[in-house]
């Protein structure tokens, strides 16, 4: 049971939050990213004669690559506090999440630390991605017959 | 459970502090100040460790005392089995005592140590409290690096170590009291709101000390909460007018919100937490006043949410508990 006098005044004290102003930096960073995304499938498809599906995945290994090195120089969590989930959302997020779960636990060793510990934050992403795959997955062939 | 002393005093503190520390307010109060997180070690608990050593050693400088000299250490931290102080402790004392309270450990280690002195079972003490930003962002929260945006209400762990060295030889700054904090459950469950979570402890350890003691809160220069930062320090305040009718708007403030510059230091959000950041401000800044004379009676209370994020991810609330300690010039 609450304590209500307690909350009535505790909520007198709250910080204020910007959900407002948080939620536009994040929508604007977010669709830069995919911009981004965008311009180097646009680039690779342009000069050199491989597929847009293909692009794709060089695109998203160039991202990945330089959200991880940026939080191993120890500057990506800096740019999460100023332009907040607009690049934790996108795929930069989850290459994040596993190289700072590396580098912290790297220290206890190759099997009890970095091994079992880098999909600490990841996991849920990669576990929840798969089972909600398979589901529209289903879900698509149910309805158009795999096609 | 309010205690007095006869014959417990201060003798020496030493304070070791890493960089955001450096950059608050209170700088020239620490002894030893580092400018990156490491200290020179390759990991974050290896840092926390060599800074317990540090101000260990900094304290045996201080007071001409040599290692195994002391009769009892007593000390903790926030990592599991309360590893920085164990290692960094080992052969520092006679005996040794590892305690764990969170952020309220300053002062659990200050009463076991005084009460211990004062029945005479021994003859001095060493309290020593660390914690390190990042060895505690690892074990509590998120990887080290890892950005996830914070509310505004989150509190940031200070890094280093303050250790003191408590005697019966009389010195200037006498142990006067100390009320022992109970656990309590106000059924807050966010461990983004630590303040809100810690000032329900406060409120219950001051209320009882101040009647056990049959005292108002004007009879101290200064009562200071450990860490509830920003809104945690108005919630108490808040309260204790509304409920108890007691004011405490001229002497009362909060080490969380002392010990960084809250305007300029954006990363630091609602203040300072850890157990040590009570500690750099009462055993560093604090203790210097009360040296100078210009502060003579003041109650530390320092605030700990016993937090384990275990139990909050099993949907269980934070409980939390304050004890209280008052030193006076003699």
């Amino acid at each position: 049971m609450k304590n209500s006098k307690y909350e009535k005044i505790a909520d007198r004290h709250k910080a204020e939050e910007n959900r407002g102003k948080n939620a536009i930096i994040a929508f604007i960073v977010g669709g830069l990213i995919g911009m981004l995304g965008e311009g180097i499938i646009e680039i690779i498809c342009h000069y050199s004669h491989i597929s847009r599906t293909e692009a794709s995945t060089y695109m998203i290994m160039i991202l990945i690559f330089i959200a991880s090195l940026s939080t191993a120089l120890g500057f990506f969590d800096k740019l999460v506090t100023k332009f907040k989930c607009g690049i934790l959302i996108p795929i930069t997020g989850f290459a994040h999440s596993m190289t700072s779960a590396a580098l912290d636990y790297r220290k206890e060793g190759p099997i009890y630390g970095l091994g079992s510990n880098i999909f600490k934050l990841a996991g849920s992403v990669i576990l929840y991605g798969v089972v909600s795959a398979w589901f529209f997955g289903m879900i698509r062939f149910l309805i158009g017959g795999g096609s | 459970m309010t205690f007095k002393y006869n014959n417990v005093y201060v003798k020496e503190t030493a304070t070791v502090a890493g960089p955001y520390e450096k950059d608050g307010p209170l700088k020239k109060y620490y002894d030893k100040t580092y400018t990156d997180l490491y200290f020179g070690e390759n990991s974050w608990e290896k840092a926390e460790i060599k800074s317990v050593q540090d101000s260990l050693n900094i304290l045996n400088k201080k007071t001409t005392t040599k290692k195994g000299e002391i009769d009892l250490l007593v000390g903790g931290d926030l990592l599991n089995q309360i590893s920085a102080t164990t290692y960094g402790a080992i052969g520092y004392s006679k005996s040794f005592l590892g305690i764990y309270g969170a952020c309220s450990t300053s002062v659990e280690g200050m009463i076991i140590a005084s009460s211990l002195i004062d029945a005479k079972r021994i003859k001095n003490a060493v309290v020593t409290i660390s914690s390190h930003n990042m060895s505690s962002e690892k074990q509590f929260r998120n990887p080290t690096e890892y950005g996830a945006p914070k509310p505004q209400s989150a509190t940031f762990t200070c890094t280093g170590s303050a250790s003191m060295m408590l005697t019966n030889e009389k010195t200037d700054i006498k142990v006067e009291s100390s009320t022992i904090g109970k656990i309590i459950d106000y059924d807050q469950n966010d461990p983004n709101d630590m303040g809100r979570v810690m000032a329900p402890a406060a409120i219950d350890t001051i209320k009882r000390h101040l009647d056990d003691l049959n005292r108002k809160p004007d009879y101290y220069d200064l009562i200071l909460t450990g860490d509830l930062g920003l809104y945690g320090k108005e919630i108490v305040k808040d309260f204790m007018m509304q409920e108890y009718n007691l004011d405490l708007s001229d002497n009362y403030n909060d080490c969380g919100v002392m010990v960084y510059d809250l305007k300029n230091q954006e990363e630091c959000l609602a203040g300072g937490s850890g157990p040590v950041c009570s500690a750099l401000v009462n055993f560093g800044y604090i203790y210097d006043e009360m040296k100078k004379k210009k502060l003579k009676k003041v109650l530390l209370v320092a605030t700990g949410a016993l937090f384990s994020p275990t139990m909050v991810y099993q949907k269980e609330n934070i409980y939390s508990i304050a004890n209280a300690i008052s030193l006076e010039v003699v």
